[in-house]
């Protein structure tokens, strides 16, 4: 960065620069505070930026009974000609509770492996939520699946993301039944299609809604309503006190 | 959409319905029926459509229509701080909202890292105010499942009951429902003085109370012939189908979570987990009954431990500045909770709390990025609450795995290749609550 650097650096300090280097690269997520841009900044904070921060990752060990799950997981998924590394991008351990981000054309795989093989037996799925990170480019929407072990008496989180451009992911209908109207009001809210659900369509919206309300870029409230043909105006709009 | 003829019942028509199912009977078999029953119907829980092809009597088909009670409450709760989301997910399924609250408290908690910092006290009184709404909601489950097939007597005495526990919940949070009183960090308010004996005495007659219910309906034979045997969904269909709760419970599955993932100290109470092993909505009857019974003990528990400690020495509230909002307020002589102490605390004494009060109350705390999902026993299974938080002062997504939704799906299973008549034994014995299912 500059002239003064020493040449010699520790490894933990050539790490920590180019961590520091990779953050100033990284986009900008957010910039300003308190809405000042002019002269009448007084705080400074106008010319705040914030980054976005690098996705979390854990290593092995992954302490508790993670490490296991995932010893079981990898070899179910070698058995049928996949590695771990392959159908799970990263895994997240935080809070206790652990993450596996499943790349989507391997999702129905995971889960089959997840159900099915007797070390690991999640058997119940606590259905889907999903999330929206429209600063994420690439991976904008995400699916985010809970699954119970009775057996082993675990949880799992899975993860699965999905670009805005091509909102898709496989449907897990086929393995976890109750998934069906979970997946359905995650298409609701967020337009995220679950291929080969048996019935995709709207289930808390009305059937001719347009737009997925939960998704960031959907405004709360101020929204037209289309009622037996007449529009209704967004609350904040219907009454003048002039 | 609509194919063949249609005929619309508004009541007083029933000859009119009877000459065209007679019609009907003339023409080739592979003629169906289809009846529209909801959203508004006094059987549905609610506003619950359900779409049925009858054959005859027989249910060929059903499909349940939701999303009439939508208010958008998890989008409306990324607009306002972690502590107000409180005031919202209480809304969400109207019979437990000490339970809504529960579960995002909990998830709250776990991404702040507090959860071991909760005082004592406040755990020890929101398991009491969750296992009375667990009363409640069982009350009223039997009660409505007992009108529906036909039954007053069970509803006024479901009701009465249920009353009693609303007018403890008042007593202690001021409210009958909406209460956000379960706030994250502890509870909003220690019990008022007089409460504890006010809980002796509901723990002093519910068992009487509980009896007389019991002997009108458990060997009533109206009541058998309309539940025994009906609405079955074995353990397979209950883990594909993932239904928890009652519903799992009668098939023989011991799985309840304060036993088997145990939060707000549940592994230091006695109590046990009642099972059926019928599969069938008699069975589920049973478990609520068994379970009422269960959480009068727990209560009893409760008040001992209650009554042990001195409100003085046991904060209700998290002792950390920064996240606890003042508790104990009490209400002055304009109507409004406040708390004198707390004014001339913050007015006079401290600058420091102060600005964290002014903090708090204007922009709230800060949450660690990151995602949690907690998950707590309702009396309907599984609640979950998965919240997502980007590090503000805000959510940035929190959504609610509700028992209801999840266990409504089930519905078909239950009710199709059965009479009619037993669909609604089927919907009752699920006991979906349309706020929860709908959110």
């Amino acid at each position: 960065m500059t002239e003064s650097q020493p040449a010699e650096l520790s490894p933990e300090e050539k790490a920590a620069l180019e961590a520091g280097q990779a953050r100033l690269a990284s986009p900008v997520v957010r910039s300003g505070m308190f809405g000042t841009h002019t002269t009448g900044d007084t705080s400074g904070y106008g010319g705040l930026q914030v980054r976005r921060r690098a996705p979390l990752s854990s290593q092995p060990p992954y302490g508790s009974y993670f490490d296991e799950v995932a010893d079981a997981l990898g070899s179910a998924l070698e058995a049928s000609g996949l590695s771990l590394g392959e159908a799970v991008e990263r895994v997240v351990v935080a809070f206790g509770e652990m993450t596996l981000h499943v790349r989507r054309e391997y999702l129905l795989e995971v889960a089959r492996k997840l159900r099915d093989t007797p070390a690991l037996a999640f058997e119940l799925s606590s259905g889907v939520s999903g999330v929206h990170y429209p600063e994420e480019t690439g991976s904008e929407l995400r699916a985010v699946y809970h699954l119970t072990s009775i057996t082993h008496n675990r949880r799992l989180r899975l993860e699965v993301s999905a670009p805005d451009a091509d909102p898709h992911i496989p449907s897990v209908v086929s393995i976890y039944p109750t998934c069906d109207w979970h997946e359905r009001e995650t298409w609701d809210f967020f337009g995220i299609i679950f291929d080969g659900h048996p019935a995709l369509t709207r289930i808390e919206m009305p059937d001719d809604w347009k737009g997925h309300p939960q998704r960031k870029d959907y405004p709360l409230g101020g929204i037209e309503v289309e009622y037996r043909g007449a529009k209704v105006p967004p609350p904040n709009e219907r009454r003048s006190y002039a | 959409m609509t194919e063949g003829r249609v005929y619309t019942v508004g009541g007083q028509d029933w000859d009119e319905v009877v000459a065209a199912a007679d019609e009907m009977g003339e023409q080739p078999s592979s003629e169906r029926l289809i009846v529209n029953m909801g959203p508004q119907h006094p059987s549905t829980h609610g506003v619950l459509r359900l779409i049925l092809t009858l054959d005859g009597e027989t249910v060929t088909e059903l499909r349940p229509v939701i999303g009439y009670l939508h208010t958008g409450i998890e989008k409306n709760m990324e607009f306002r701080t972690w502590t107000q989301g409180v005031t919202f997910c209480t809304r969400m399924d109207y019979l437990s909202p000490m339970f809504n609250e529960t579960a995002y408290c909990l998830a709250v908690e776990k991404l702040l890292g507090i959860t071991d910092q909760i005082p004592q006290r406040a755990s020890v009184i929101r398991v009491l105010m969750m296992e009375l709404n667990r009363i409640a909601s069982h009350m009223m489950a039997v009660g409505t499942f007992g009108m529906e097939l036909g039954a007053t007597t069970v509803f006024l005495y479901g009701l009465r009951e249920r009353e009693k526990v609303l007018d403890l919940f008042e007593l202690i949070s001021g409210l009958r429902m909406n209460h956000a009183y379960i706030r994250p960090g502890g509870v909003a308010q220690d019990l008022p003085s007089g409460a504890l004996e006010r809980l002796r005495e509901f723990l002093a007659v519910m068992p009487r109370q509980m009896s007389e219910l019991r002997a009108l309906l458990d060997a009533s034979p109206v009541y058998l012939a309309r539940t025994k045997d009906i609405a079955t969904l074995d353990l397979t269909g209950c883990m594909s189908l993932g239904v928890t709760g009652p519903v799992l419970r009668a098939t023989g599955l011991p799985w309840d979570l304060r036993k088997s993932q145990p939060y707000c100290g549940y592994e230091t109470y006695e109590f046990d987990v009642p099972t059926q092993d019928t599969a069938d909505a008699y069975g589920r009857y049973l478990i609520r009954m068994d379970e009422v019974d269960q959480s009068l003990r727990i209560i009893e528990q409760c008040v001992d431990r209650l009554s042990a400690t001195r409100p003085a020495n046991d904060p209700v509230m998290i002792a950390n500045a920064k996240i606890g909002w003042p508790a104990q307020l009490a209400v002055g002589t304009d109507g409004m909770g406040n708390s004198p102490d707390h004014i001339a605390h913050i007015m006079g004494q401290s600058m420091e709390a102060l600005i964290h009060h002014f903090k708090l109350v204007t922009e709230g705390f800060r949450v660690p990025e990151g995602q949690v999902y907690a998950a707590i026993e309702s009396p309907r299974g599984e609640l979950g609450c998965h919240v997502v938080s980007d590090g503000g002062t805000r959510p940035y997504r929190v959504h609610f795995r509700d028992p209801s939704f999840t266990n409504l799906q089930s519905v078909s299973v239950m009710s199709e290749g059965g009479l009619v008549a037993d669909v609604i034994a089927a919907v009752a014995s699920i006991d979906p609550v349309m706020g929860g299912v709908d959110r």
